[in-house]
């Protein structure tokens, strides 16, 4: 028993750490570059966005999410199918929930859309969070990019935001609490985090972020990114 | 002089804008005229607003559109037909429709699927 403690311990103790590492670092940190060689033989022009899976407690978070994958994915010059239209579609040939159209067979897709690539989108978080200091709304999701005609993996991403983001936290303890009385009127008052989640969005599936989606055939940038570094 | 500073402001506030969006990446002007897309897709899915009131919404977008020269994105002419069908309007439905696929052709296999069942209803149904 006491043992485990100590384990626990020394467990939550290089979390801890690693957390502390991961926070001085932040933007600063480079990742591997990523492999986009099957991106680039298939060059998907079209994405069908399925209807995102839910982690969150939040019912909203899959329609949040759905709802404002249109914008990042056609300003990288791909067609993106008609959310709603799809949506629909799954619904009138008996699927209900995110779940049982994700696990729709990628030929069938291919029938009936036509679609170059399907895009599975999980919300891992999504909601607002309560403390005495302050709230905050936060969402974080994954996405991977599929290809309909040879069933490859093209590209996979995840992506967070949050409301607490650039937070000046310099302003002394007073200045906390009224911080915090705002910011708790604000974030209760709507949905706090359908906005976020439109941020978490931009990031994940917008063409031009560090190893995210490349850039589609409607877009000027076609075909000039993606390159590996020398 | 007054005047060349003013608009640097106003430029570089919207390159700070960009730049908060879009990290690090600079941002070109949109490829499409957004309008109310992306809310009122949201209203429909939360049930929140009658098909009446996002047609209106998202037509007078369309007049929008035109007049400021640019394309409608991606989804938002077949949006428009969903909710035609919804209130009971097959031929404004049957319309738009065709509207996205003229405009997409990525759409042609997707949208002729849904006029066959539209024109096969009984053979359409599961």
């Amino acid at each position: 028993m006491r043992l485990d403690i100590l384990n626990a311990r020394s467990v939550k103790g290089a979390c801890a750490a690693l957390l502390a590492a991961a926070l001085t670092t932040g933007c600063a940190t480079t990742k591997s570059p990523y492999d986009y060689t099957h991106f680039k033989q298939s060059r998907p022009a079209s994405i069908l966005v399925l209807p995102p899976l839910n982690g969150s407690p939040d019912i909203n978070a899959s329609y949040s999410m759905l709802s404002q994958v249109t914008l990042p994915l056609a300003e990288s010059g791909y067609y993106v199918f008609p959310v709603s239209l799809v949506d629909e579609t799954f619904h009138q040939n008996g699927l209900h929930n995110p779940a049982e159209m994700h696990d729709v067979k990628l030929q069938k897709l291919r029938e009936i859309f036509g679609a170059d690539a399907a895009l599975y989108i999980t919300v891992k978080e999504y909601g607002t969070s309560y403390t005495v200091i302050t709230s905050e709304s936060r969402v974080t999701a994954e996405a991977r990019l599929i290809d309909l005609r040879t069933e490859q993996v093209l590209w996979n991403g995840t992506a967070t935001a949050s409301s607490a983001e650039g937070r000046n936290s310099s302003g002394g303890l007073v200045g906390l609490l009224v911080q915090a009385v705002v910011s708790q009127i604000i974030e209760s008052s709507t949905n706090r985090s359908h906005p976020i989640a439109g941020i978490t969005s931009y990031r994940l599936l917008g063409a031009g972020m560090p190893n995210g989606m490349l850039y589609g055939p409607r877009s000027p940038k076609y075909q000039t990114d993606g390159n590996a570094r020398p | 002089m007054k005047r060349l500073s003013c608009t640097n402001v106003a430029a570089r506030l919207s390159i700070a804008g960009a730049l908060l969006l879009a990290g690090c990446a600079t941002q070109p002007q949109p490829l499409y005229y957004w309008g109310d897309y992306q809310p009122q897709l949201y209203g429909h899915f939360m049930k929140e607003q009658a098909p009446q009131e996002q047609i209106a919404n998202l037509e007078a977008g369309l007049e929008e559109a035109r007049a400021s020269g640019r394309s409608v994105p991606p989804g938002y002419l077949a949006h428009l037909g969903i909710l035609h069908a919804q209130a009971e309007h097959p031929d404004q439905m049957l319309k738009y429709f065709e509207a996205e696929k003229t405009r997409y052709p990525e759409s042609t296999a997707y949208i002729d699927f849904l006029l066959r069942k539209v024109k096969q209803p009984q053979q359409g149904a599961r």
